[in-house]
């Protein structure tokens, strides 16, 4: 009698992992192709420096970077404390304290139909890291369908308006009718993908708006792992050392071993 | 002698010397005086290259530990802490993970030289069995400390890999229960396992390395050639194909060492997740018991045996048998001395077939290992199946197989070119 709940648990999760394993193999690689190369790289700190000014400014009132303190980006991003406190702090916190803006989960959940997510490790989690996020935000389309109005490509039905839109523009998705054939052998006519369409114009236009989803992914790089500088840093001086250590212990290993025949 | 620094060093050793003479004695049983073949090659690195990833483990793990919270509202964020607020704390991670990750390739390499050469051949048994023990405790720990960060694999890791427990008919419900402490992997599972992590499992493990070195210092180590340098003796009673281990392992051990520091570095450094291998992008989201994972599934090392259990049918509704195999895969290893009759030890030396059948058993080896990171398709699965019952051929039929073929004859004294 007390078992039974846990043997049903057992059962259930065994049976959801065959589920997942047989039955996603189609989702697998879903949006997978329509991830482009961002092209994003941390040790440029202007693009760093611009793209957390965008995230401030459009991200922001709803994401947080919970992990991320100020008193952090501002050292590694090459700014004053001044500077970060007047141009990237809406929230009023303090410098030694973290990304977040005061919106309750209950009243985002409300407002969103769900909490937007902290995006601290989104480029950690997200098959692509930097290239996602540039992606996603290439990827917004007018879908009268969505509460919202808009509907993304890179992450279908997400719930996130295109808040880049003014920037952007407004574009529509356009889909060629391709016939194939299914494993029955019968013809069916679907839906594939074809290209964006530019219905109406932004303020930027196609090559400075890449450049603004490339800035914002390039900071996201960088806060979902802050020690990259240091790592990369760090790493080159020790690799010449072991390098350079490792020939002196051949050298020894050489000397030692001379008289072993 | 004049040199001061050389008087106090000499004093203290004499001091030492005099109230535990056994210390110098010891000393030369196992290092100054043990006499190793002077054949080892490259596949006799990864014993001592396993004890220096064991040492980084523990090190790396004990300071991790002064930051880590095992508490399921704590551990993902602490965790975080540690990669952004701790000093050097990134690195300690890294070295961490890096290590866990290396350790198994390390240990399987290591494993692999023992098939090649017949180290696991009689008078050897005993340590063989040691090492299947290791690699069995090597494989709890590494279980228990992936669930520790709390990500989303971590969780769902568990979650899955306790639920194996629960299969087995009659007690399995309740020892499932007993395992987690709770119905579901939750906090109580996540603090009885960062005990055993840091504490039970590392304890035993350096107990059951020490059992294994002096197991094999009883014996004298095997070599490539698979013949005992002990028949062929000097008039002092010296191997004569034998050299000390110091200083001429410990200096070449040395060199290893640091080559292998080497490429851990470009690791560490330069591609700490290896791509996703060694740190899973799913672990980088805090476990969400709402939000099962597209794809469950383990980290490398253990994907061969993740995918026998895949691979076997349910039985009457139970998911047992594949759980009783993937287990007999790995228990399976405890019998390989008793397996193998072939009339000569070393791969150098063995018939054809013999080296047909250990490449085609590396290869469903390593087979199974892809299997275990992917979908299941129905191609896969039959592959799966394919190459899990020649893992288990491999073994249950080398009776007969490993005396099969002719045999080249052993030389008297071992290979050796300088």
């Amino acid at each position: 009698m007390t078992y039974l709940p846990i043997s049903q648990t057992v059962k259930s999760l065994l049976a959801a992992l065959a589920f997942a394993l047989l039955s996603s193999v189609a989702l697998a690689n879903e949006g997978g192709e329509l991830i482009a190369p961002s092209g994003a790289n941390v040790d440029d700190q202007q693009s760093l420096q611009r793209g957390a000014k965008y995230f401030v400014n459009y991200c922001m009132s709803c994401h947080n970077l919970k992990y991320m303190r100020y008193s952090r980006l501002a050292a590694d991003l090459d700014l004053s404390e001044q500077q970060v406190m007047d141009a990237l702090n809406p929230g009023g916190n303090k410098f030694g304290e973290t990304m977040t803006v005061a919106m309750a989960p209950a009243d985002a959940a409300l407002w969103f139909g769900k909490a937007p997510p902290d995006l601290s490790l989104t480029t950690r989690y997200r098959e692509g890291g930097a290239d996602w996020v540039y992606s996603y935000l290439k990827s917004f389309y007018v879908d009268p369908k969505r509460p919202s109005g808009w509907n993304n490509l890179v992450f279908p039905s997400a719930s996130m308006p295109h808040v880049l839109w003014e920037l952007q523009g407004t574009q529509a998705a356009v889909y060629d009718t391709v016939s194939a054939k299914n494993a029955e052998g019968e013809l069916l006519q679907t839906q594939k993908f074809s290209h964006f369409e530019l219905i109406k114009p932004g303020k930027l236009d196609a090559k400075a708006y890449d450049q603004v989803a490339r800035d914002i992914a390039t900071f996201l790089e960088y806060v979902g792992e802050p020690a990259v500088f240091q790592r990369k840093d760090v790493g080159w001086k020790v690799i010449l050392f072991l390098a350079f250590f490792t020939f002196i212990t051949w050298l020894l290993k050489k000397e030692y071993w001379s008289d072993v025949h | 002698m004049a040199n001061p620094v050389m008087n106090v060093i000499s004093a203290g050793y004499d001091w030492v010397n005099q109230r535990a003479p056994g210390a110098t004695a010891w000393w030369n049983r196992h290092v100054g005086q043990y006499y190793a073949p002077k054949n080892f090659n490259f596949w006799y690195y990864f014993g001592s290259l396993a004890m220096v990833v064991f040492a980084n483990q523990i090190l790396t793990g004990i300071w991790l530990t002064m930051h880590y919270k095992p508490d399921a509202k704590l551990a993902f964020d602490s965790v975080e802490y540690i990669m952004r607020d701790v000093d050097w704390g990134w690195l300690i991670r890294y070295l961490h993970s890096t290590g866990a990750s290396l350790f198994f390739l390390v240990i399987y390499l290591h494993m692999f030289r023992g098939l090649m050469y017949g180290s696991y051949r009689k008078p050897r048994e005993l340590i063989w069995v040691i090492g299947v023990v290791i690699f069995l405790a090597t494989m709890a720990e590494a279980f228990m400390g992936y669930v520790l960060p709390w990500g989303q694999m971590s969780y769902w890791g568990a979650q899955v890999i306790s639920s194996i427990y629960g299969t087995i008919p009659f007690v399995g419900p309740d020892l499932l229960e007993f395992i987690r402490g709770d119905y579901v992997i939750a906090d109580p599972a996540l603090n009885r396992f960062f005990a055993l992590h840091v504490i039970a499992v590392p304890l035993v493990l350096a107990g059951l390395i020490y059992l294994h070195l002096m197991a094999l210092h009883e014996t004298g180590s095997n070599n490539p050639d698979g013949i005992e340098i002990k028949k062929k003796k000097d008039a002092n009673g010296k191997p004569l194909d034998g050299i000390t281990f110091h200083p001429y392992y410990t200096v070449k051990d040395l060199f290893g060492t640091a080559f292998f520091l080497l490429i851990a570095s470009f690791i560490v450094f330069y591609a700490p997740t290896f791509g996703g291998w060694f740190l899973e992008p799913d672990n980088f989201l805090v476990a969400d018991p709402m939000v099962t994972p597209l794809l469950i599934k383990p980290v490398w090392y253990f994907t061969p045996y993740y995918a026998m259990l895949r691979a076997v049918p349910a039985v009457f509704g139970s998911q047992f048998p594949g759980v009783l195999v993937m287990g007999g895969g790995v228990l399976i290893f405890f019998l390989l001395p008793w397996l193998d009759r072939s009339p000569v030890r070393s791969i150098r030396y063995r018939s054809m077939l013999s080296k047909v059948m250990l490449a085609l058993w590396v290869l469903c080896f390593f087979w199974l290992g892809y299997c275990g990171t992917r979908h299941a398709t129905p191609l896969l699965t039959l592959s799966a199946q394919v190459c899990t019952v020649f893992y288990f051929a491999f073994f249950l039929l080398m009776p007969w197989w490993s005396r099969l073929g002719a045999t080249k004859p052993e030389p008297e004294r071992v290979n050796f070119d300088h």
